[in-house]
């Protein structure tokens, strides 16, 4: 590890997900530091929620996870997660690793108050005391701007808006100060009117905790306003990964292509020269019916016959890297993240 | 709140006086008048006249059903037609009786069914749940009454455990209590054990698939303890609905067990006041039962709104 494996809070390395014989998410890695926070996009049934609970370790019964996932919060980044027992895990998650879902309507106890939601995992970690916790539930929500806090915090859940349902989510995913916060879609479901202020709230959270974020959309526009790298994943695996505006400005994936020509970053511009948005050909095949070689060639214009074998990693500015494997040299792994998987990456001379 | 109680008190009020006016109806549209159906066939003109005048049946109908009320209401229903025995002090005598049975029923059944269902819900992908599962299965299918002759036929008469039938005060002799009521209350609550065990699966698997238990492990929470914590009261909604019915069922299911175990509860009385004619007596019996299950619905309804505070409210 290099000097900046200091800054590093998540490090995962070689992750596959399967279920049974089905492979679902294949050598996944990547590394989040301290205060970064990290955009991981891609279609639905791309990997990128499973991602998230593999490092969570929580995913269903019937998935197994195999890799290297390694997590320095309080505690220096010493064992792999995937290889640590239930009881560990339990301990990590909610303190130093906490996450924020989708859907707000159905993510809190409906027959518990919101406070004593908030308070609890405050108690559970022994963080604070009985009545400590009760006080500090009530600051936070407060802090993630919530109406007469001290009232609010004896309602139920379905005394409150989805959005207000959310910000209690996201009180409980901040309590302990997480070195690691990861969030799935998490304004997904949420009113066009109310995204915008969680999603200063998440970052705000993030920002003044230090902490670092891993933040799944498929929303490209949330990504560029949250993160400052992303990772674009299809079928399973980081096909594309790179600051954001290098990635978004100059893709080089045909994958990571074809999901910028299809969203709406080009602006006015952009929209007034053509009728409808064009879309990627095809669509996501089923879990395990994804093609060998480039997992994307089924959908792919630029298909040859090379991308029958799996494309190795290319990092940015670097020539192309030959044959299946990943890019050589460990030091450039650091920026390299930023790089991609394709035969024949978009930009260049292909 | 307190308007969603007084809105099921009222609707229990009007049920009970509802079912109140039936079970009168019911039994003056018998053929025949009352004093005739008592006193048999052979009985004199001036016997029956007799009857009528001194039970006040020769009066409008609308008077005697007051008047049955007010007996009621005041906890003093009355005399029998025939034996002419207080029918309010047998009926208590005979109602604490079958309460005891049922809730000695009732207690066995949850106490069983609950962890069991849990376990079930828990392993369903295990074979000890799917083997579970299939045991409580068969265990709906086996009637009170079969499961009661069995127990009779292996523990009373095979291996002399217990006495195959009876009642004592649990006052006077707890021992013998204890004797008599496990074989009944076993055989009342086998069938309900299996059903609710059933239930509790279900709704504890249903929960288990909610969002807000992934956020508690998303806490750190363990499993079991998310389950505990979070999932348990949300699961008991489903369940304490299935709990009333039981109650119900078993009040019903008592009179039949009672026949079996020579036990002289409610159900005994019932049975032994038909074969004796005795009106009144069915009468009152009938609607002691009759409120009971409207009381047990009531109290499911107000424990529904203890549990899931969703309900309190206007909106669901």
């Amino acid at each position: 590890m290099s000097d900046t494996a200091g800054r590093t809070v998540l490090a995962v390395e070689g992750l596959d997900v399967g279920a049974g014989h089905t492979p679902l998410l294949h050598d996944v890695s990547f590394s989040i530091a301290r205060g970064e926070r990290v955009g991981l996009i891609g279609e639905s049934g791309s990997g990128k929620s499973l991602t998230a609970l593999a490092v969570m370790g929580l995913l269903g019964e019937g998935l197994h996870a195999r890799g290297d996932v390694r997590l320095s919060g309080r505690t220096p980044a010493t064992r792999n997660l995937l290889e640590v027992g239930e009881a560990e895990m339990a301990r990590l998650r909610g303190d130093a690793v906490s996450m924020v879902f989708q859907e707000p309507m159905t993510a809190l106890n409906p027959t518990m108050r919101v406070g004593a939601q908030v308070a609890e995992v405050m108690r559970i970690h022994g963080t604070r005391d009985r009545a400590g916790a009760r006080a500090r539930a009530v600051e936070l929500l407060d802090q993630v701007g919530l109406p007469d806090v001290a009232h609010l915090a004896r309602s139920y859940p379905h005394e409150l808006s989805g959005g207000q349902r959310q910000r209690v989510v996201l009180a409980i995913a901040l309590a302990n100060d997480p070195a690691l916060l990861i969030c799935d879609e998490p304004t997904t479901a949420l009113d066009v009117t109310v995204q915008a202020t969680v999603l200063d709230l998440v970052v705000r959270g993030v920002q003044e905790r230090d902490a670092a974020m891993l933040f799944i959309t498929h929303d490209l526009a949330v990504v560029a306003t949250v993160c400052e790298r992303v990772l674009v994943m299809y079928g399973g695996r980081v096909v594309e990964a790179g600051p954001v505006e290098q990635v978004f400005a100059d893709p080089r994936h045909r994958y990571t292509q074809g999901l910028i020509g299809a969203s709406d970053l080009t602006g006015e511009q952009g929209r007034r020269q053509r009728a409808a948005l064009p879309t990627i050909p095809g669509t996501v095949p089923a879990a395990g019916r994804f093609p060998s070689g480039c997992v994307f060639r089924s959908r792919c214009a630029h298909e040859t016959a090379e991308c029958a074998t799996q494309p190795g990693w290319t990092p940015r500015g670097a020539g192309r890297v030959e044959g299946p494997g990943r890019a050589p040299g460990g030091d450039t792994q650091d920026e390299g993240a930023a790089g991609y998987a394709c035969f024949h990456p978009a930009g260049d001379a292909a | 709140m307190v308007l969603r109680l007084l809105h099921r008190a009222m609707v229990f009020v009007l049920s009970v006086l509802a079912a109140s006016v039936l079970v009168f109806a019911f039994m003056r549209v018998l053929p025949g008048d009352p004093a005739r159906v008592a006193l048999g066939i052979n009985a004199s003109d001036e016997s029956v006249a007799a009857l009528r005048e001194q039970f006040g049946l020769d009066r409008p109908v609308v008077v005697q059903y007051l008047d049955w009320m007010r007996g009621m209401l005041t906890l003093d229903p009355g005399i029998e037609f025939i034996s002419k025995a207080a029918i309010g002090p047998q009926i208590a005598d005979r109602l604490q009786v079958t309460l005891i049975l049922v809730a000695a029923s009732m207690l066995l059944a949850v106490v069983v069914a609950v962890p069991v269902g849990i376990w079930m819900a828990v392993r369903h992908r295990h074979v000890d749940g799917v083997l579970m599962s299939a045991a409580s299965q068969v265990g709906v299918a086996i009637p009170a009454f079969l499961a009661g002759i069995v127990l009779i036929s292996v523990f009373a008469v095979r291996l002399g455990w217990v006495p195959s039938g009876g009642w004592v005060v649990p006052a006077q002799d707890p021992v013998g209590f204890l004797q008599r009521i496990v074989l009944p209350s076993i055989a009342l609550a086998g069938v309900q054990a299996a059903v609710l065990a059933r239930y509790v699966r279900s709704a504890v698997l249903d929960v288990l698939r909610e969002d807000y238990l992934r956020t508690a492990r998303a806490k750190g929470l363990r499993p079991v303890q998310a389950l505990w914590r979070h999932g348990l009261r949300n699961a008991a909604v489903p369940v304490v609905t299935v709990l009333g019915l039981q109650l119900a069922t078993l009040l019903v299911g008592a009179v039949v067990i009672e026949r079996v175990f020579v036990i002289p509860g409610l159900g005994s009385l019932l049975l032994d006041s038909v074969a004796q004619r005795e009106i009144l007596t069915v009468q009152t019996v009938v609607m002691v039962l009759v409120v009971a299950t409207l009381l047990i619905t009531f109290l499911v309804d107000a424990l529904y709104l203890v549990i899931d505070p969703r309900l309190r409210t206007g909106s669901r």
